[in-house]
């Protein structure tokens, strides 16, 4: 059996010889807190160049991105003012200093209503690297959530409505932690790459999800030939606090990912389990060697990662969307805004919060409910979101000082 | 004809490793009984060949040969499960989908991008870049392609493809670019800058399309100029043979010709040679004097032509039109392929056709069978991509310094 051992041992005797593992790669990228100046400016570089994107079209980047902020609802918090707010879940009102019914707080509950998952999928990304494994994977598990999160809220109608939503939410996050884990068995039994497993089971998903919900599928709706499934019942739908329930407004899904922010940040700093996900993230021999199972925390890290993107699922179904459709598995790509978010948050629990309020805000305020189409195309709009992701990613992971580095040795040939 | 009578005569049939291929072909007859156009109707036949496939392969397995007898006992397992699978369908149905002419030469058509998307893998990775950036170069490749040629519509009447090609290539190259410099120059992690690239890539080319071609799409007449089918008239009236290949596009032929050509290359010459020690170990490559950057760079833009033009086969030879995320996971199933094949290039063919086979019988089960069966058909490849990294039909490791940035000491 000696060839069936986990790949890490295959490390050990690496021809490379002194060059770091790629779990080091990992830690002195991603681990590390450098401060946040260097998210910051890649932020800043890449709108500049999606800017430069939409100069090369012919419009003024500074009107499209104003009419972009003015639909994310972030400027409801500018207009401060002497107003009185219904406290929510009762008929009493109080003073309150901003509007809580203007357009931007409905533009705000959108945002927030975005933010809610990518904030999940982001730690699902975010506590896998800590472990040194990358999950990119995001996506299939978010799917895996939505799926169960239906199927359960579609079924026992008659159930008690605080048991029926705290079960479809457990089953999302059991089903996203379930479809990771079987990433997460194969690298702690075999050793296979984790990346090459998410991917394959992303597109399991895919498929599954589009049988499921399409023409014919085992959950697809009353109605034929529409590939939507029906609404989940009334009991398994998160209470809206703030806006209208018909109109999408903002459930307490958001404080329940707000919530998982801070355990994420308990887990990993503060208990045994993130200790041992940290050390084995930072070199696997020396955890190994320190009496850490370093195939237990694989399978752990993966499942936990993969329980925060099922809860994205099952909080996105419960919250607002109700039901799901073949097409919006088949449109659906948070589990890469995650990633992004992850990358951008360098992580932690604040950055990933900021980074996913980011994505959150850019992608509603470029959809095509926001954005003016007379200053600016929204499906334009769309893709230029797509490309500031992507010059995200790309410039986030670089080791800025790195760069100098290699300009310096550029310059004086050694 | 003596020395392959010596040859035939030499095997020796006990031998683990012909028992195991012999399970697997029986594996698969077990399965193709059951199909038109000899569509045995009892459920015994596929059984009891499917239980001698296993037989085979545990006793090729107990053997030593896991890989082939792990091969056998899944060709046993799946020939049982479709076989029976199918002789519980009417022949009716069974008419209408298992047309193995169309059906083989859509296989063919389907696999021919993943074919161009897996050998432009190869090469990256055989050089120890990983390249899960695939998706992005085909789609790259599918956008630019059309576009070169709807652009040289008008002033290069004939060679619109070729230029279309051209583009793609260079927009694919591109791509790989950035990727190969952050990969090599700046050691940044290979699969966040390939995420990155299909980011870019989807972004890039779906801006560009809305902005060109806005709501009416690509033009109508482009498959009037796409890359041609290549027309063997002389084959038309052969049984069989006919069909399949009289009319299949420029882009298959050469699909075949890359294949063997990246085999000779990767395998039977001193660069290729360059290319593999750079990928397994790049630190005696170097110490020979091997320069490991060149190599790389080389392999990586190398990788983005190659599945660039699969793509531009996609949009100019397939489709003739373009639409935003037109590839939808076609680079991936194409890096499955890769992984499935062990990083060689005819394994990987016949995974990329085995893929395609499956696409082609998804494309053709809803005839039949409704909607929602070629849907699920289509997770396939992926399964048995997870089931080959698992090592059920043994392990698929890549190139060892795959993933590493190499420094220069």
């Amino acid at each position: 059996m000696s060839d069936q051992e986990p790949e890490v041992a295959s490390e050990e005797v690496a021809p490379t010889g002194p060059e770091p593992s790629p779990q080091q790669h990992f830690r002195s990228r991603f681990g590390g807190i450098s401060g946040g100046l260097a998210p910051v400016i890649t932020t800043i570089i890449a709108f500049l160049m999606g800017g430069l994107v939409v100069l090369l079209t012919g419009k003024n980047p500074w009107h499209v991105y104003k009419a972009v902020f003015k639909g994310t609802g972030l400027n409801w918090f500018f207009h401060v003012g002497n107003h009185h707010a219904r406290i929510p879940f009762s008929a009493h009102k109080m003073w309150f200093p901003w509007d809580t019914a203007s357009v931007a707080a409905g533009n705000l509950q959108q945002t927030l209503l975005l933010t809610t998952p990518i904030i999940l999928t982001a730690l699902a990304l975010a506590f896998a690297f800590r472990c040194g494994l990358f999950n990119i994977g995001g996506q299939g598990q978010y799917i895996a959530g939505t799926i169960f999160a239906v199927w359960l809220g579609t079924s026992f109608v008659h159930l008690n409505p605080l048991l029926h939503v705290v079960l479809c939410l457990v089953a999302g996050t059991l089903a996203g932690a379930a479809w990771a884990g079987i990433a997460g068995i194969l690298k702690a039994t075999v050793g296979a790459h984790e990346v090459v497993s998410t991917i394959m089971l992303n597109w399991i998903a895919y498929w599954v999800g589009s049988y499921l919900f399409g023409e014919g599928g085992p959950l697809q709706g009353s109605q034929a030939f529409i590939p939507i499934s029906n609404d989940i019942a009334d009991g398994a739908k998160l209470p809206v606090f703030w806006g209208s329930a018909l109109l999408q407004g903002l459930s307490i899904g958001i404080f329940i990912a707000v919530a998982i922010l801070f355990v994420y940040w308990i887990l990993i700093n503060r208990t045994t389990l993130g200790f041992e996900v940290r050390a084995v993230g930072f070199n696997p021999e020396a955890a190994r060697y320190g009496g850490v199972s370093v195939a237990r925390n694989y399978f752990l890290a993966m499942a936990i990662s993969g329980g925060f993107a099922g809860l994205a699922g099952a909080l996105d179904i419960t919250g607002w969307e109700y039901h799901i459709g073949e097409s919006d598995i088949q449109a659906s790509t948070i589990g890469f805004t995650g990633l992004a978010a992850a990358l951008l948050g360098r992580n932690t629990a604040l950055g990933v919060g900021l980074a996913s309020l980011l994505f959150g805000a850019l992608i509603n305020g470029t959809s095509g409910r926001q954005l003016d189409p007379s200053i600016f195309r929204p499906d334009l709009a769309g893709n230029l979101t797509t490309i500031i992701q992507g010059l995200v990613i790309l410039f986030v992971g670089l080791n800025l000082g790195g760069i100098g580095l290699w300009l310096k040795k550029r310059r004086k040939p050694a | 004809m003596t020395a392959i009578a010596a040859r035939v005569g030499g095997i020796r049939w006990t031998d683990a490793k012909t028992v195991g291929i012999a399970g697997i072909a029986i594996g698969a007859l077990a399965f193709w009984l059951a199909l038109p156009p000899l569509a045995s109707r009892t459920a015994v036949l596929p059984i009891l060949l499917g239980i001698l496939a296993i037989a085979a392969g545990i006793w090729t397995w107990s053997r030593e040969q896991h890989r082939i007898g792990g091969g056998a006992v899944a060709a046993g397992v799946l020939g049982i499960a479709f076989g029976v699978l199918a002789t519980r369908s009417s022949q009716a149905h069974l008419d209408t989908v298992v047309v193995w002419s169309a059906l083989l030469a859509a296989t063919l058509r389907y696999a021919t991008p993943l074919t161009f998307a897996a050998i432009g893998g190869l090469f990256c990775e055989r050089s120890g870049v990983i390249n899960v950036a695939l998706e992005g170069m085909l789609l790259t490749g599918a956008f630019f392609g059309i576009w070169g040629a709807i652009w040289a519509h008008g002033w290069a009447p004939g060679w619109e493809w070729v230029i279309g090609l051209i583009a793609a290539s260079l927009a694919g190259m591109a791509m790989a670019a950035v990727h190969a410099f952050w990969a090599i120059h700046l050691k940044v992690d290979q699969i966040i800058s390939g995420t990155a690239i299909n980011f870019l890539a989807l972004g890039i080319t779906g801006y560009i399309f809305i902005d060109k071609y806005g709501d009416s799409g690509t033009p109508g007449n482009v498959a009037d100029y796409g890359i041609p089918d290549v027309h063997l008239h002389f084959l038309s009236n052969w049984y069989f043979v006919g069909p399949i290949l009289g009319q299949l596009n420029l882009m298959i032929w050469l699909s075949f010709a890359l294949l063997v050509g990246t085999y000779v290359f990767v395998f039977r010459t001193p660069y290729g040679l360059r290319l593999r020690s750079v990928g397994e170990h790049p630190r005696a490559a170097d110490t020979v004097g091997i320069s490991v950057y060149k190599i790389r760079y080389m392999a990586v833009i190398a990788s983005g032509a190659i599945a660039a033009m699969g793509g531009a086969y996609l949009s100019l030879g397939f489709v003739h039109s373009f639409n935003e995320n037109m590839t939808s996971g076609t680079g991936f199933i194409g890096l499955a392929a890769l992984v499935f094949g062990k990083w060689r290039p005819f394994p990987t063919w016949c995974a990329t056709l085995l893929f395609g086979f499956s696409s082609a019988l998804s494309d053709r089960l809803p005839d039949a069978y409704g909607n929602q069966w070629g849907t699920l058909f289509n997770s396939l490849p992926y399964v048995l991509t997870i089931v080959a990294v698992a090592g059920v039909i043994g392990r698929s490791i890549g190139p060892a310094a795959a993933g590493r940035p190499y420094e220069k000491q």
